[in-house]
């Protein structure tokens, strides 16, 4: 028998792992808007580099694609290179013997048949189709907030300006600083050293230490009028920017409370009233006009209020729920989350002790659902999904957070029907369980597994599988509309409807607050134009030089949140905001990717819109 | 205040100082390639990097702010080695062909190997392939292209253009038109400040010298030169003549000695333009014409109005510009003083301009009985060239007279070469025809500025003009949005395209990191000043012409040659 040793690295290997780390984080950090051509040359390289050399498909294609890339991006490439190169990667995909090559080819050929467009402006003008993205953070965030500048001035403890600045393009800093999905951390370029900045965590702390921050003088008045229907943020956004453009703004506001969603989507525990209501009396204090209680269609017509309004913005929101469509749902103890949360918004906390409580859904509103029936006093808690944790839509934090206060977190069951007793109650959930399985559209797909039916018993089921819009008396007013959304363009402008606008989550679906925020924003500018002006709002602040040379690697401070024991038992703000120290470190982080690299040459910011 | 110390030297400076600015306090040479003072302090190039105690990179001087208790090394071993390195990569993808460049000697790229000792590139040669369009009077060669983006942000902050831009990512960046449009059919003005701003010779005028060359030693056909007045208050600095021999004498002398058989001056038309276009500005006023009225002079500026406000040209003076009336002055008048048929005319102009080489092109300068009003245009550069490849020595050259008749020009047609002058010899000639007397022809000398806009009142006898003068295109468009806007009401602007006017112009030699418009322009208003003649309207040549051929100014006849239709296709 041969001598068998215990395996180990030689140093080689261990370097070899370590680029692929470095390769990671800037794949995790990647720049905007680079050259798709250069892209695919550089995929080409890597899937080269990774052929064994065995097979004829793998060890000289892939090279023979780099060739030809190479010759498209010095502007001599051909349109017969074009579709060499698309005939190269399929034959490489169809005949390498393994997935080294099979998988790199194939992923290469998709990018090939989708960059088609950016090869042929090489080839036909020899230039790039792409443009490069200064500023990773800015260009994210829908609203376009200048994030280095903020944090600059959080980093020089300029916190009032830091919020002033904030709100020339987002008129919740308050809200924003505490529940913002922060798409500007996604390709934070600091990844490329170690990891995002927390961006959010810095909004938040510049908020807490600026206090009160008047809103900045309105333009003179215009003697225009608007209506907003829709109180929440999209609607309010609209109202704060044109308000300070000199028109006059009325929101129309169903609920008892402004917010919207925020108030009554997002748990108090996330989102406390006075952090919503900071923004919101700023946003008032500029003389907007508010109308709770009012349906619009039965207080008041929609004609009407086109007769009354120089322009009327809808803005309504996602506020309906979905149903499940499985018998017993009519059942007592059925319950929409939708319905929940809002009871809760209003201050209704209904009383949950002793009572066992089933989630269904795994997005971020199924899990807001699973801890606020933890803090309402229930005996357990539980989250039920047709797929695997790891496939929920709910951020990863969310779901363990609600792992933290107790809650179960049940994958791979599929609700069945809801079995009730004599009385029409609840006792339980039947699921089927599941298997996960093939790939459909990108995503894993559960499907029955060979295994009986389960029951959960319990006495509240929460529905928690998505929103829909009421878009019933719009559509009855001839307002162009598809499936439950209301159809308006990219400029909030709702086509053949003269002087009427629509943004937010009536329009786009339910997405996030920030992007609520971005369509308020553009609604208001298109108004405004409509209106006959082309108001130019800015904002005059100087930012902090940026340091020398950057800070060298260094960890990212994580938001904390009170202890899962304490916080589970009330509805106070769980999340524990920045220490002076540690926003200072953050802010520190911070690469001012306005005033290096691109940014130094393009210019960082738009100081107006 | 903050203090540093740059290479053991102790200085105290304000905190809004660069690296670079501070070390040139102390006399400490920091090697730059990309920078441009205000308009490219973008660190591109990484030539100037020095390293600074306690940083853990090198930082670019260019564009760091000094700040308390900084140390600076300039020159140390890490940050020549930098520079060395990244020298030697543009090296490796700049076609390195001097000989053949029109750069050659005036190249930033030369300067800096040569002060860092760097005599190759130990990388693998990789120029890029180019195509460029030799025909159109600016060409770009970006196989000499070394990304400073120098003619990037030139043309985007002070011209407003923004022509040029970065395009593409990676491997293949590199710079190209904004809108992908090819430079012939984009909104290019053809101003050329980004060639004087080019550090190598990557953008360059059309060389015509050539051409030029071979007309005048072309025993068949009669050259005449007409010589812009900008071109006499640079002319020389390119050849190295020191400043006291540059005079328009020997400029003149230089003209002939390259065998021009006649050389006259463009001042003298400058002067007809001005009877032309005050009479026109004053027409206007009485009979309620399209106002403001533009000049015209600038070609630059025309295209500028044609591709950035078309709604504005009928505003534009019709009267043609110095140039071209001089052409075709030339081909008409002067054809018939010397008895021989147009088409032996040759008629050449040296212009410190890069787009009269288009206006010349324009439709309606010329017909078919006289040819092109312009047969060719050479830069105050090519002029140069031209001296040496006649082997000219201008150092040695006896000074010279103009030709007559049309080599008179008047102190007013001298200061067409800087912003503002236009308007002060218009007016010069407008007091004349609204009170039948001369002011003090510096009677609007206040008003003088070297760049930038200016707006002020003039009061004629009870006729108010309200002006404003601008030069830059970035100004000329902050002056277009108020009249768009209806903010500003005026009743004549000059513009200029390039900074300060011609003096400053895109075809005048080059000074690497040096705005020379003022300078030059001062140049002009002391040959005004000293000189005799003040006033267009008291050119003996230009009564003789009126009398002798166009009758009186905006005459059928003088319509016919001197203006033109700038709506023509």
């Amino acid at each position: 028998m041969e001598t068998i040793k215990i395996k180990s690295k030689t140093k080689l290997s261990r370097s070899s792992e370590n680029l692929y780390k470095e390769a990671l984080k800037r794949i995790n950090g990647a720049p905007q808007g680079t050259c798709p051509t250069e892209l695919a040359l550089a995929f080409a390289n890597i899937c080269r580099a990774q052929s064994c050399g065995k097979c004829v498909p793998c060890r000289l294609g892939f090279d023979a694609i780099s060739e030809i890339l190479n010759k498209i991006l010095e502007g001599n490439g051909t349109s017969e290179d074009i579709a060499l190169l698309e005939k190269t990667a399929k034959v490489i995909a169809d005949s390498a013997d393994c997935v080294i090559g099979s998988e790199g080819a194939s992923a290469l050929l998709n990018a090939i048949q989708v960059f088609k467009e950016d090869f042929i402006s090489h080839v036909e003008n020899d230039r790039c189709k792409e443009n490069f993205t200064p500023v990773p953070c800015v260009a994210n965030c829908p609203a376009n907030v200048d994030i280095p500048g903020y944090i600059a001035l959080t980093g020089a403890g300029r916190y009032a300006d830091a919020i002033r600045l904030i709100r020339k393009d987002n008129p919740f800093p308050s809200v924003c600083g505490l529940v913002c999905e922060h798409p500007c951390e996604n390709l934070c370029r600091r990844k490329l050293v170690d990891d995002a900045i927390n961006i959010r965590g810095i909004k938040d702390f510049a908020v807490e230490m600026a206090g009160e921050v008047p809103v900045p003088d309105k333009y003179q008045d215009t003697g225009k009028k608007v209506a907003i229907i829709g109180g929440g943020p999209a609607g309010l956004t609209t109202a704060y920017y044109l308000s300070l453009m000199g028109h006059k703004c009325t929101v129309f506001e169903k609920r008892k409370r402004l917010g919207g969603m925020l108030r009554y989507g997002i748990p108090c525990y996330r989102l406390p009233d006075k952090y919503l209501d900071r923004d919101i009396d700023s946003i008032l204090s500029l003389g907007v006009e508010v109308k709770l209680g009012v349906n619009i269609g039965t207080d008041i017509t929609l004609d009407e209020l086109k007769k009354e309004y120089d322009a009327v913005h809808i803005a309504i929101g996602a506020h309906s729920d979905k149903k499940l469509g499985i018998p017993g749902e009519d059942k007592i103890g059925v319950m929409s989350a939708v319905e929940l949360l809002r009871n809760v918004g209003d201050n209704h906390k209904v009383d949950f002790t002793g009572k066992n409580v089933v989630v269904i859904g795994g997005g971020n509103v199924a899990m807001d659902a699973t801890r606020t029936s933890r803090r309402l006093g229930a005996n357990s808690v539980t989250c039920v999904y047709r797929r695997r944790i790891i496939d929920m839509t709910a951020l990863p934090e969310e779901v363990m957070g609600a792992k933290e206060e107790g809650c179960e977190i049940v994958e791979l069951q599929a609700p069945v029907r809801v079995e009730f007793n004599d009385k029409d109650e609840v006792t339980g959930l039947v699921v089927q369980p599941q298997i996960i399985g093939a790939f459909d559209r990108g995503r894993a797909k559960p499907f029955k597994a060979n295994k009986p039916e389960e029951v959960i018993p319990c006495d509240i089921i929460i529905v928690a599988i998505g929103q829909e819009i009421e878009n019933q008396y719009f559509a009855e007013q001839n307002i162009p509309t598809k499936w439950d959304q209301i159809v308006a363009d990219d400029e909030a402008i709702i086509k053949g409807h003269d002087g009427l606008f629509s943004g937010g989550d009536c329009v786009s679906g339910p997405l996030t607050v920030i992007k609520a925020i971005e369509a308020g924003k553009v609604a208001a500018g298109s108004i405004d134009r409509y209106l006959g002006f082309n108001t130019v709002l800015t904002v005059d602040i100087d930012i902090p030089n940026p340091p020398t040379t950057y800070m060298q690697q260094c960890g990212r401070i994580n938001m904390k949140e009170r202890p899962a024991e304490v916080r589970k038992e009330d509805f106070e703000i769980m999340e524990i905001p920045m220490t002076l120290q540690e926003a200072k470190q953050e802010c520190g982080r911070c690469l001012r990717c306005d005033c290096f690299g691109f940014g130094s040459h393009k210019g960082g910011r738009t100081n107006k819109w | 205040m903050v203090n540093v110390i740059i290479d053991g030297k102790k200085l105290q400076v304000s905190e809004n100082t660069t690296i670079l600015e501070a070390a040139n306090k102390l006399g400490i040479r920091i090697p730059t390639l990309c920078f441009l003072k205000e308009v490219n302090e973008i660190s591109a190039c990484r030539i100037c990097v020095v390293e600074v105690a306690y940083e853990h990179r090198l930082v670019p001087a260019c564009s760091t702010k000094v700040s308390e208790g900084m140390e600076v090394y300039t020159n140390s071993p890490r940050a020549r080695e930098a520079r060395r390195i990244n020298l030697e990569l543009i090296l490796a993808t700049h076609d390195n062909e001097c000989n053949t460049c029109p750069r050659n000697g005036n190249c930033e790229l030369q300067r800096v190997c040569e002060e860092l000792g760097v005599k190759q590139t130990d990388f693998v040669k990789n120029v890029s392939s180019h195509k460029t369009n030799k025909n159109f009077p600016l060409i770009r060669e970006n196989n000499k292209c070394i990304g400073c983006l120098r003619c990037v942000n030139f043309c985007d902050k002070i011209q407003s253009l923004g022509i040029w831009d970065l395009v593409g990512t990676g491997k293949s960046a590199k710079v190209s038109t904004t809108s992908g449009r090819k430079i012939e059919e984009d909104n290019c003005s053809l101003c050329g400040q980004c060639i004087t701003h080019c550090p190598v010779g990557a953008l360059h005028e059309r060389d015509d010298v050539l051409k030029v060359l071979d007309a005048i030693q072309n025993k068949d056909l009669i050259t005449v030169a007409q010589i812009a007045p900008a071109v006499r208050a640079a002319f020389g600095e390119g050849l190295g003549i020191e400043e006291e021999k540059r005079t328009v004498g020997r400029m003149v002398a230089a003209a002939k000695a390259t065998g021009f058989d006649y050389v006259f001056d463009t001042n003298f038309s400058a002067d007809l333009t001005i009877m032309e276009e005050a009479t026109e500005l004053l027409e206007r006023v009485k009979t309620g014409g399209t106002m403001p009225m533009f000049t015209s002079c600038c070609p630059a500026w025309v295209r500028f109005i044609k591709t950035e406000y078309p709604e504005f040209i009928d505003n534009l003076s019709t009267a043609k510009s110095p140039q071209q009336m001089f052409g075709a002055v030339a081909k008409t008048y002067y054809a018939k003083v010397l008895g021989v048929d147009p088409s032996k005319i040759y008629s050449v102009s040296i212009m410190p301009c890069v787009a009269k080489k288009a206006e010349k092109d324009l439709p309606g300068m010329g017909d078919e009985e006289r040819g092109q009003d312009v047969d060719a245009v050479i830069t105050t550069r090519e002029f140069e060239k031209l001296t040496k490849l006649t082997y000219v020595d201008v150092d040695k050259l006896e000074e010279k007279e103009f030709d007559t008749p049309l080599g008179i020009g008047s102190g007013a047609g001298v200061i067409f070469g800087t912003t503002g002058g236009v308007m002060e010899a218009a007016l010069r000639t407008a007091y004349y025809s609204i009170t039948g007397k001369n002011p003090d022809a510096d009677f609007i000398k206040d008003y003088r500025i070297d760049n930038g806009i200016k707006e002020f009142t003039v009061d004629i006898n009870g006729v108010k003009l309200n002006i404003a003068v601008a030069s830059g295109l970035a100004n000329a468009k902050t002056v277009m949005e108020n009249v768009k806007a209806g903010f500003k009401k005026y009743d004549f602007i000059e513009i200029m395209a390039c900074p300060g006017g011609c003096a400053g112009g895109g075809g005048q030699p080059i000074h690497e990191g040096k705005e020379l418009g003022a300078y030059r322009s001062q140049k002009l208003y002391a040959l005004d000043k000293n000189g005799t003649l003040r006033f267009s309207h008291d050119n003996p040549a230009i009564k003789t012409v009126y009398k002798e051929f166009f009758e009186k100014p905006n005459s059928h006849i003088a319509h016919e040659l001197l203006h033109v239709d700038h709506k023509q296709k």
